[in-house]
């Protein structure tokens, strides 16, 4: 057995052994910070698959983000916990979601193994026709070019995500500031960290975006490294949360979905489909839409971290 | 050369893990918060530190060092803050004289 297979097995063997610790778990923060490394493991699974981007984003995304939002549900819950734990469902409805939840697993596991053995791919059609897009990175080219539509699904649906997380707040609160996340103490380290951090981390969420097009990166992870450093800010308390309902702020926010809509309209005059890029121009147009989303990215993906607004002090501005 | 850089690798990495083998025993085993702490940091420190001098002439030059050396500044500031942060949060223990935690008695919320 090789090395590289031996780091692999146990690499596999550590994730399946922290999934069962994170749904054994019985308190609901330990789950979560079961859930944030299995997030992180899982990222290196796919650096070892050589899916980098994937990788970056389940880093970002699935383990940072996710986790954090899931810690915030864990920290409102807690008060909540024991007596849910005293109602526990009876031993017929646990044995029918276990029966279920096998039911999923063992469906998954028969799908993957009865794959055809040279699995049909349209991996050499794509790469023969990237260089039209005039990105290098065929993650990108794919997300951007072939399907536009899922990227654009997946952009536009955090717009109707944070509406709803505003929704939740009660009707003075409306348009006001989300609770600020962290008091301001400035003999804390993380003041520190908020001052010394941002400059290098805008930096590298800017990099991020820039190498998307020949490299593994893109505007997911660049906005979410973005939206990091801005609530590292409010979490050290060196601003204050944004009012909702400035103009300026909810502009920020359709932005990128407006400018990817109205370059998919574009298409169907100019190409004669929606979101068909006219010859010559996909690049520029691929580049637009990256980089005017990612400002959106962030502030949407910080907002949802932020949560609905609270009732201020003074009236909503 | 190469034979004489290839070595630096293995053995450079090799400390490393053993740094990193040596703070997890210490996260493991230590009696108390502070301790542990104290462990896991050294780990994350020079573990992590010599893990990416061993890589170093590994990797193209400049950019890829720089990126690595970068990497393991990052990680020393996260690991600073996080250790500070963690270490401010802990509440005095009764047995031990608590004068060193004023800063997070101040501030309980």
């Amino acid at each position: 057995m090789s090395l590289a297979l031996a780091a692999d097995a146990f690499l596999a063997l550590l994730i399946l052994g922290l999934a069962i610790w994170t749904i054994a778990a019985s308190q609901t923060y330990g789950a979560v910070v079961g859930f944030v490394a299995y997030g992180l493991l899982v990222a290196l699974v796919w650096v070892r698959l050589g899916s980098v981007d994937v990788a970056m984003t389940e880093a970002a995304l699935g383990s940072g983000l996710t986790g954090l939002l899931l810690l915030g549900a864990a920290a409102h819950l807690a008060p909540l916990e024991a007596a849910e734990r005293q109602a526990r469902p009876g031993p017929w409805l646990r044995l029918l979601v276990g029966a279920l939840c096998g039911a999923v697993t063992a469906v998954l596991a028969a799908v993957v193994l009865s794959l055809p053995e040279p699995a049909p791919t349209l991996g050499p059609a794509v790469a023969e026709h990237l260089a039209t897009l005039g990105v290098r990175n065929p993650v990108t080219g794919v997300l951007l070019g072939y399907r536009a539509i899922d990227t654009l699904l997946e952009t536009v649906v955090l717009v109707p995500a944070l509406v709803a997380v505003w929704s939740l707040a009660t009707d003075p609160a409306w348009g006001g500031r989300p609770a600020s996340p962290g008091p301001r103490d400035p003999g804390s380290a993380l003041t520190l960290l908020a001052q010394v951090l941002p400059p290098a981390g805008i930096l590298v969420g800017i990099h991020l975006l820039w190498v998307g097009a020949d490299a593994p990166g893109g505007k997911f992870q660049g906005a979410v490294v973005l939206a990091a450093m801005w609530v590292l800010v409010l979490v050290a308390g060196l601003r204050r949360p944004p009012a909702l309902a400035g103009r300026p702020l909810r502009w920020l926010i359709v932005l990128g979905a407006l400018v990817f809509i109205v370059i998919g309209l574009s298409g169907v005059w100019l190409a004669g489909a929606f979101l068909a890029y006219p010859e010559g121009l996909a690049k520029p147009m691929i580049l637009a839409i990256e980089i005017l989303l990612t400002p959106s990215l962030a502030v949407i993906l910080g907002l949802l971290l932020l949560g609905p607004p609270v009732a201020d002090r003074g009236p909503g501005t | 050369m190469t034979l004489a850089l290839t070595l630096f690798t293995v053995i450079s990495v090799s400390l490393g893990a053993i740094f990193f083998l040596a703070g997890t025993l210490g996260l493991l085993r230590f009696p108390d918060t502070l301790t542990r702490l104290h462990a896991l940091t050294k780990a994350d420190n020079l573990g992590l530190g010599l893990v990416v001098l061993g890589l170093l002439p590994q990797v193209a030059w400049p950019l890829g060092a720089l990126k690595l050396i970068a990497v393991w500044l990052l990680a020393l500031l996260a690991g600073a803050t996080v250790g500070q942060l963690l270490g401010a949060a802990v509440p005095p223990e009764p047995g031990t004289p608590g004068d060193r935690a004023t800063g997070a008695e101040g501030q309980t919320p």
